[in-house]
């Protein structure tokens, strides 16, 4: 009886471990990486006045790279728009494409069906800097965006394959996406109204 | 052409800079490449459609890169996140 206990509590936790393994690893590891260089360390590593310039340094780079109206888009609304290539064609452009993705800085891409705004999936990357400068491997915020900006323009399928595809909602709330795609319309519709108020003939 | 490069905390590192039409500079720019790779990076040409739009190239040979590029950038390789 005792010893039937005994497998079954073996197989338990062996059964246990399996689950939280693969969530407990990286922890222990940071752990681990924290006992050898020091928690002090890693605190005074981090320089808010540094990464300001960062990110200043990432959105002048940004801005250099993408459309002008892109830029504005980022802008004012904190994320970028890329239209989707495949199924349509290349260079679908403008409105027509049959999806698009949202671009936000160090959060998954969506990628939506512009003319319903119906959200159909996250896809989780990353752009990790295994040299950790600093003391950490990830990018300024925009030039986050910016590789996402670059990685999508120029070979889609091959970030698709890299990235982590969830179903839409799992870590961006759904209703926060839409109301940023209908602010993203009326951003378009009132940059649309002031294009045509400045070409009006004077009278 | 300048080479740049994407840093955590820092924002675009210059990693080279030379003139692709004089042999010298261009060999320093093609090591410099190579050795970004080596360590793991894209590289991305920003270049202008044929429609007007702005996109970018992802490049693997120096010899992809276009002649009048005047810049490209490095950054990590994509990693699935979470």
């Amino acid at each position: 009886m005792l010893a039937a206990l005994g497998v079954c509590a073996v197989v338990a936790v062996v059964l246990v471990w399996d689950v939280v393994a693969p969530e407990l690893k990286p922890q222990l590891a940071r752990w681990r990486a924290h006992l050898a260089t020091g928690w002090g360390e890693e605190v005074a590593a981090y320089d808010p006045g540094r990464e300001r310039r960062a990110e200043q340094r990432a959105r002048e780079l940004l801005r250099s790279c993408v459309d002008e109206e892109d830029w504005e888009m980022y802008r004012d609304l904190g994320f970028l728009r890329v239209w989707g290539s495949d199924g349509s064609g290349t260079g679908a452009g403008h409105g027509v494409a049959p999806y698009a993705y949202l671009i936000y800085p160090h959060k998954p891409i969506v990628a939506y069906v512009p003319r319903s705004s119906r959200l159909l999936s996250e896809y989780c990357v990353d752009f990790p800097d295994h040299e950790r400068p600093f003391g950490s491997g990830r990018l300024p915020p925009s030039d986050d965006v910016l590789a996402k900006w670059m990685a999508l323009t120029a070979d889609e399928r091959r970030l698709i394959e890299n990235a982590n595809l969830h179903l839409a909602g799992r870590q961006l709330d759904p209703d926060v996406v839409r109301s940023d795609i209908a602010a993203l319309s009326r951003w378009e519709r009132e940059r649309q109204r002031r294009r045509d108020a400045s070409s009006l003939p004077a009278t | 052409m300048r080479l740049l490069r994407m840093k955590p905390g820092h924002g675009e590192v210059l990693i080279a800079e030379g003139d692709v039409e004089i042999a010298e500079q261009e060999l320093e720019l093609i090591e410099a490449f190579r050795a970004q790779l080596d360590q793991g990076m894209w590289a991305a040409v920003p270049v202008v459609a044929p429609d007007g739009r702005r996109q970018a190239e992802l490049v693997r040979a120096f010899d992809e890169i276009p002649r009048d590029a005047d810049r490209v950038i490095f950054f990590p390789r994509a990693a699935g996140g979470r």
